[in-house]
């Protein structure tokens, strides 16, 4: 049979300001009844060029065909119109409404019957095997669950072309191959599917074509039947890049930091961490797994000093002094005043780590501005540093006066994990440390831990790609809804042992609720 | 292929807004300072137009109307211009570590207004009791703290209580405005007037009555800059203001900075209103702020918090807010016209900021399809 082409883009540009190009002549074709991935390092255009299809940003030059006919699609009602329905990575759902209601919310069908609205709900769920409750409240579910909600939600407004961005970041490897099954049920029945990712492995196991960009360009598609790993990175990157992480043994290991039974509850008395234990040992990079918003991001802000706990102890043994520090319910300045070079490199990084409407210097300032007894600020040693690192880590910016949020994502993390590593830390946290980074950044940083590894520094790595957990880490801690699940050892350590860990703790507290 | 272009270009949006990358800051200032020309041709059309009189002419009166006989060696007209600018300034300048913080004090003229009762009060009950520096003195210190703590009650349930600030510092206006009609109905012996107050006002230098509160105002912006700029103070309002979660993540205190930002705050606020009673009309009713601490708000922003940028900004709204006046006065216009001129030339350079950020696309037409 002739496969049908249900969309067309020929010579798409687009372009913001004058600088940025974030695509330019992009030609690609997705048919009916396949699963096309868009494969590209972040920056390369991937999502820009999903947005033009959905209508949120308008092409500055090509046009774009449907079904074989050209289209103008100005805003995201024509996309609908068109039939073109887009899963964004962040969820665009109403918290307190059930999934029924968010599904058919801003549908107007003259009378609102959500009775029968159900019935079509159900069908849907039940043609391409969705597992929904449609009763449900969105702030009682799983992020799989959100998620499964969005994709209904666009099958039930008659979509037959879906855009999905990233779907696999946030979910488990069970979720994702379920996910999976589901998509490819979908291309059965004919639809079009195209996703955007730059997991490798997926687009490997899932797509049909794989269409590649690089810094907005298209560099070409290939059949996934006929291409390999090293092939696709080589389209992705432009040159042969060696992708195994280094890890040595780690050396002079001794235990650092003791966290013992710590328990946090959050302002509405919901349990974020239950008696959590574990410790993190000189020279070694311990990671930490687990579905995302499980408590990772409280259990590294407690041992920073930024969270009250209820009870527990952190204990920092420091190796100079022999001497036991309790680090619970000490402020950032307490901890630091106290000797303890505890470093934290956070997830959000403009948000927490840095300020992105100051400069580098200024940036560098933050962790050390107030020594001295002096009212003002010194900015010679601040500058040097930021000299230092743009030098030592090839940040890429125009000077050192440069607001931080004009870099890029990779130098912006450059910038952050520098300064943090410039205080010679003995505990250095990272969280998502790569996340929204190119492979060429993602090394760097790998690297630069494990640099820090090897002059002895315990390091706490908070992961989301479980295949980089596995290679780089020498121990992983599963977290499940705030307990720890599993410790085990990063080099015997399989994906989907630690997947069925990530959900342990879950379906434990269902069985007993 | 030029046919297939011009075909799709007709059913593309008419209008697009774009983001611009960030412009060099030279072209910002050439669009801001061609913003400022064009008001003024604006504003001296529009007073034509309403006044019917001719441009030398306007221009003319609105020149003598802030500048008066200054050629002719007459420097009072000047000196006055200067004060009101000082006033304005003094406001702006209180406003912005808050701002800069994102604390939105929409109180500086109630402030003001606590400040400059407690000058009265002193000028009134201490005058003939204490020598005249320490009145000075006492006058100081209680519109200092009186400003203050103004400033520092909305502070205080913001940081404790997480309460909106721009709704506390609002009301707070209301209250010190309840307070000064007040407070002037009892001296005033219900005549809604107290008679200027001879004790306590600021000294004369030569036959200038102003120079000290002009002089006290360019300090604080020369000290307002610095502060902002140089001291670790300023450093922590300017973290504080970006994102209080990297203020909490390097350990700042917040609830202290929004305190003790307020407390700066207000305390200038404070001082202004000293400048007000005891450096200019050494009386006081419920508009002797005359709603200029609303207008600092928008001097704060068009500064862009910085102090030497307000000197400039406030100069201008000045400049239009005496001339226009006069420009009225002659022409049997009340004070209202001056103040819809001045309303839309600040609109005007608020809206400037917009085609500093984005840029407009027309549909490209046919001819730009072909090339």
């Amino acid at each position: 049979m002739e496969k049908q082409p249900a969309i067309e883009l020929k010579n798409i540009t687009k372009r913001f300001g004058k600088t940025v190009i974030a695509n330019k002549n992009v030609n690609l074709t997705a048919y009916r009844g396949e699963i096309l991935s868009i494969l590209g390092e972040n920056g390369s255009g991937k999502t820009t060029l999903m947005n033009m299809i959905s209508g949120i940003y308008f092409p500055d030059e090509g046009q774009i065909f449907i079904n074989g006919e050209e289209a103008v699609i100005s805003s995201p009602k024509d996309a609908f119109d068109y039939k073109i329905g887009m899963i964004h990575q962040h969820f665009k759902l109403v918290d307190v409404f059930s999934a029924a209601e968010n599904i058919v919310l801003g549908i107007d069908e003259g009378k609102y019957n959500l009775k029968n609205s159900i019935g079509e709900i159900k069908k849907i769920s039940e043609q391409y095997g969705f597992d929904l409750d449609v009763e449900k409240k969105i702030y009682t579910m799983s992020v799989s669950e959100k998620q499964t909600v969005e994709i209904v939600k666009v099958l039930y407004r008659g979509a037959d072309i879906l855009i999905l961005d990233e779907p696999t970041a946030v979910l488990t490897p069970q979720e994702t191959e379920k996910l999976f099954s589901i998509l490819r049920s979908m291309r059965d029945d004919g639809k079009c599917i195209i996703i955007i990712t730059h997991k490798l492995h997926e687009v490997l196991s899932l797509s049909d074509r794989v269409s590649v960009l690089r810094k907005g360009e298209y560099v070409g598609t290939v059949n996934t039947a006929e291409t390999n790993e090293a092939e696709l990175t080589e389209m992705m990157v432009g040159k042969k890049v060696n992708l195994n992480i280094k890890r040595e043994e780690p050396k002079n290991v001794e235990d650092r930091l003791i966290v013992d039974n710590i328990t946090c509850v959050d302002r509405l008395g919901a349990t974020i961490l239950d008696k959590v234990s574990f410790t993190a040992k000189s020279g070694e990079i311990l990671g930490i797994a687990g579905i995302a918003g499980s408590g990772q991001r409280e259990l590294l802000e407690s041992i920073a000093g930024l969270q009250h706990l209820s009870s527990g102890e952190i204990l920092y043994l420091d190796a100079k002094t022999g001497k036991t520090e309790n680090l619970r319910d000490k402020t950032p300045m307490q901890i630091r005043n106290m000797g303890v070079r505890l470093s934290f490199v956070p997830e959000d990084r403009l948000g927490m780590g840095l300020v992105g409407n100051m400069d580098i210097i200024d940036n560098m300032m933050l962790r050390s501005y107030s020594r001295g007894h002096s009212m003002f600020l010194k900015r010679r040693k601040p500058k040097d540093l930021a000299m230092k690192i743009i030098h030592d880590l090839d940040v890429v910016t125009p000077n050192a006066f440069t607001p931080v949020r004009r870099l890029s994502g990779g130098n912006v993390q450059k910038v952050l994990v520098g300064r943090e590593i410039a205080a010679s830390p003995t505990v250095l946290m990272v969280a998502y440390p790569v996340r929204g980074l190119d492979i060429n950044s993602s090394y760097m940083i790998y690297n630069l831990l494990n640099e820090q590894k090897e002059k002895g520094v315990a390091i706490i790595f908070v992961g989301e790609d479980l295949d980089v957990l596995v290679e780089l880490c020498d121990r992983i801690m599963v977290i499940g809804s705030g307990r720890v699940t599993g410790i085990v050892d990063g080099r015997t350590a399989t994906k989907e042992e630690i997947g069925l860990l990530m959900t342990k703790s879950k379906q434990e507290g269902e069985d007993n609720g | 292929m030029a046919d297939t272009k011009i075909q799709k270009n007709h059913r593309e949006p008419f209008l697009r807004v774009v983001k611009r990358d960030d412009m060099a800051s030279w072209k910002a200032w050439l669009i801001r300072c061609a913003t400022i020309v064009i008001a003024f041709f604006l504003t001296g059309l529009l007073s034509m137009a309403i006044t019917q009189k001719g441009f030398a002419d306007t221009y003319d009166i609105m020149f003598t109307g802030v500048f008066g006989r200054l050629f002719e060696g007459h420097t009072t007209m000047l000196w006055k211009y200067l004060q009101e600018i000082a006033i304005l300034l003094a406001l702006a300048l209180a406003l912005t570590p808050a701002f800069k913080m994102k604390f939105w004090n929409c109180g500086a003229e109630g402030q003001a207004l606590m400040g400059g009762l407690a000058s009265i009060v002193c000028m009134i009950e201490l005058g003939d009791k204490l020598p005249y520096g320490a009145l000075i003195a006492v006058i100081a210190v209680t519109s200092i703290l009186a400003g203050a703590i103004w400033g520092v009650l909305p502070a205080i349930f913001k940081a404790v209580f997480n309460t909106n600030e721009t709704l506390f510092t609002l009301m707070m206006n209301y209250i010190a405005t309840q307070i000064i009609a007040y407070y002037v109905y009892i001296k005033g012996g219900g005549s809604n007037v107290i008679n200027p107050v001879d004790a306590g006002n600021f000294p004369s230098v030569g036959s200038n009555d102003y120079f000290v509160n002009i002089v006290i105002v360019a300090v604080i912006t020369v000290v307002m800059y610095i502060y902002l700029k140089y001291s670790k103070q300023g450093y922590e309002i300017s973290v504080v203001g970006e994102s209080q979660n990297t203020a909490r993540y390097i350990g700042i205190n917040v609830k202290k900075v929004i305190i003790r930002t307020m407390v700066i705050s207000g305390a200038l606020c404070g001082i202004t209103g000293m400048l007000l009673v005891a450096g200019k009309d050494h009386s006081i009713n419920i508009n002797s702020v005359g709603g200029q601490g609303f207008t600092a708000i928008l001097m704060s922003w068009l500064g862009q918090f910085n102090p030497f940028i307000m000197v400039v900004m406030t100069a201008i709204v000045v400049f239009l807010r005496l001339g226009v006046a006069k420009v009225a006065d002659t022409s049997l216009l009340n004070s209202s016209f001056s103040e819809i001129i001045v309303g839309i030339v600040i609109l005007m350079l608020v809206g400037c900021e917009f085609f500093i950020r984005y840029s407009v696309k027309f549909r490209h037409n046919a001819k730009e399809g072909e090339v």
